[in-house]
């Protein structure tokens, strides 16, 4: 049994491909976890982001800055009256967050946290990632309908053509990606590795990268550049983010697609808009910015730079640990505020624990792929808030202008470009 | 790695989509039998995966169910269904009813009883199914051997897009 569990910690398969059950659960259960963690934490940080750019404090009462601040908000979400419109369809209403929080969920089976950190690896994998994540859109659609309100069945209506039109960009701009990983270019362009047959699968196209020692955002310039461009424009619509939130837009549609729901119903689909997010991200971190391959494996190789790079984690850790420290250095010294201090030092003493933990060699080598994922899956999610807190809103002919008239025509033009370049 | 062509599968996934398909056609609510036909193409997404077909497992769900059906949903959205309701289910179609269904039947039959000798046809050992690169066969047929077939696909499509644009619009 003991033999059984550990046995997996020396493979270099994914559960799915090891056909080790057990870990395939496990590692179900910990992206669950860290999902519900992260999208916990983009709340907060949201918040707090958003509020400093608007030079606010942003929540500032429960906990030492705010922090316990979306804790309080989910019990508040769940302990709320359930409220459903005596007019709505009471089924299509029902089931219409649980698609939505499903379809966004069921993407991170394949998402490649590493060459052996993925729940499974398909052959089809980004192509299974667009489709189930096409689906949620159907989730938005039953939603707006079942309310039986004009506001959430405009918001419905708005949405599902949005995200019809940006799919396609999305798509051409994915399809050039994967057309990458099979063409090794000439010339100024030529890449290292051998001509050979494309993939689909999200841990073969990392591997290509690796094989070709270039991320594709950089490969063929600045035809990945484009490309990447494309879909990290399709990817903020598609999620329903500003300044494409028209489904949403809360001063002309009250809440848009959701305005008739409340309580856990509601969370559900903040859920579920949060891990869509970070699921496209990965994608985009996949195809175009190595996955989990650290940066400047070129420029900065060698052991020595490979250990330095290892400890990137611990030391972030440790670097938080010491933020955390000063900021209870700096908590007023009155009796009021004792427990939070004492609370606020636990949690730094907590984060340097785990960055001394994420320093002992076996789990340095283990995780630090996951760090460089979810590094660089972070750096879009702070451009989310960016986003949010720079962009007016488009109206909806400008949006659809946006992706009928720029970013297809682009796709478009990149897809033939990169092939062309490719067998030149 | 173990199949996951299981006959439990088999029938699990092809009762899903019986019952949703009979759901199709005697929902009286356009947008529930909208829903119910995305189950069913589901359903026969599970079933490629099973034959071996992930491409078109994955093209199924991305196309019909993530498409297709969220424009089906968009237009009936826009449909007044109050009164869709309220219309006759049936219209009187008994003849031509009874005309289709004996002749899918008779094919049914047909097919099954042809497949009896077939049956011993396979008994041959299968060439092994190109699971892995299936993606990338389908690739080469589409754009080796069935070229020509597969461009005019392409124009009629185009052709029909080019049209429907003439159709809705009065001044281009």
């Amino acid at each position: 049994m003991l033999d059984y569990i550990t046995s997996y910690l020396k493979s270099d398969a994914t559960p799915g491909a090891a056909g080790n059950m057990l870990w395939a659960f496990i590692y179900i259960m910990l992206i669950f976890l860290g999902l519900s963690i992260a999208v916990i934490a983009m709340n907060w940080l949201e918040r707090k982001i958003l509020a400093h750019m608007q030079v606010r404090l942003g929540p500032m009462r429960v906990g030492p800055h705010g922090l316990l601040q979306p804790i309080a908000d989910a019990i508040k979400l769940l302990i709320k009256e359930d409220i459903m419109p005596a007019e709505a369809d009471k089924a299509v209403f029902w089931m219409a967050p649980l698609i939505v929080v499903t379809a966004a969920f069921t993407t991170f089976i394949v998402v490649p946290f590493g060459p052996q950190h993925a729940v499974t690896d398909m052959n089809i994998g980004i192509l299974f990632m667009l489709g189930v994540s096409s689906l949620g859109v159907l989730g938005i659609v039953m939603a707006g309908w079942a309310s039986n309100s004009h506001y959430p069945l405009i918001g419905a209506l708005r949405s599902s053509a949005q995200m019809v039109s940006y799919e396609v960009a999305m798509g051409l701009a994915v399809v050039s990606a994967v057309l990458m990983t099979s063409l090794h270019g000439a010339g100024i362009y030529a890449t290292g590795g051998s001509n050979g047959m494309g993939t689909l699968s999200m841990i073969e196209i990392v591997k290509a990268q690796q094989e070709q020692q270039t991320w594709f955002a950089f490969k063929f310039f600045p035809l990945g550049l484009m490309a990447m461009f494309v879909f990290a424009v399709a990817m903020v619509a598609e999620t329903n983010r500003a300044p494409f939130d028209l489904p949403e837009a809360e001063s002309e549609l009250t809440a848009g697609f959701h305005t008739e729901y409340s309580g856990f119903r509601w969370s559900l689909f903040f859920l579920a808009e949060y891990s869509a997010m970070i699921a496209v991200s990965s994608i985009l971190v996949t195809l175009w910015l190595g996955g989990w391959l650290r940066p400047f494996p070129n420029l900065l190789n060698g052991p020595t730079w490979d250990l330095v790079f290892s400890l990137f984690p611990g030391l972030m850790f440790l670097a938080l640990a010491g933020l955390t420290f000063y900021s209870t250095a700096r908590m007023p010294k009155m009796r009021y505020f004792r427990v939070q201090t004492l609370g606020l030092a636990g949690f730094g003493a907590l984060l340097g624990l785990i960055g001394l933990i994420l320093f002992i060699p076996p789990v340095r080598d283990r995780i630090q792929d996951i760090y460089w994922f979810v590094a660089k899956v972070a750096v879009f999610m702070y451009l989310y808030i960016w986003y949010r807190g720079t962009f007016p809103r488009y109206r909806f002919d400008q949006l659809m202008k946006v992706g009928w008239k720029v970013l297809l025509p682009m796709g478009l033009g990149v897809l033939i470009v990169t092939a062309i370049v490719g067998v030149l | 790695m173990a199949p996951v062509a299981t006959p439990f599968f088999f029938y699990f996934l092809s009762g899903l989509a019986l019952v949703s398909g009979i759901l199709v056609i005697t929902r009286k609510n356009p947008v529930h039998s909208a829903l119910a036909l995305i189950l069913t193409l589901l359903a026969l997404a599970g079933i490629y995966l099973m034959l071996y077909a992930p491409f078109v497992a994955g093209v199924q769900i991305i196309l019909y169910a993530g498409g297709i059906m969220v424009l089906f949903l968009f237009v009936i959205m826009l449909v007044d269904v109050g009164r869709a309701e309220k219309e006759r289910q049936f219209n009187k179609q008994w003849l031509v009813a009874i005309a289709a269904t004996l002749g899918l039947g008779i094919l049914f039959v047909k097919v099954f009883t042809a497949s009896k000798t077939l049956a011993e046809l396979l008994k041959r050992p299968l060439a092994q199914l190109p699971e892995t690169s299936n993606t990338q066969q389908v690739g080469f047929s589409l754009y080796g051997q069935y070229m020509l077939a597969f461009e005019i696909a392409s124009l009629l499509l185009l052709v029909a897009i080019v049209g429907a644009v003439v159709m809705a619009k009065k001044r281009i």
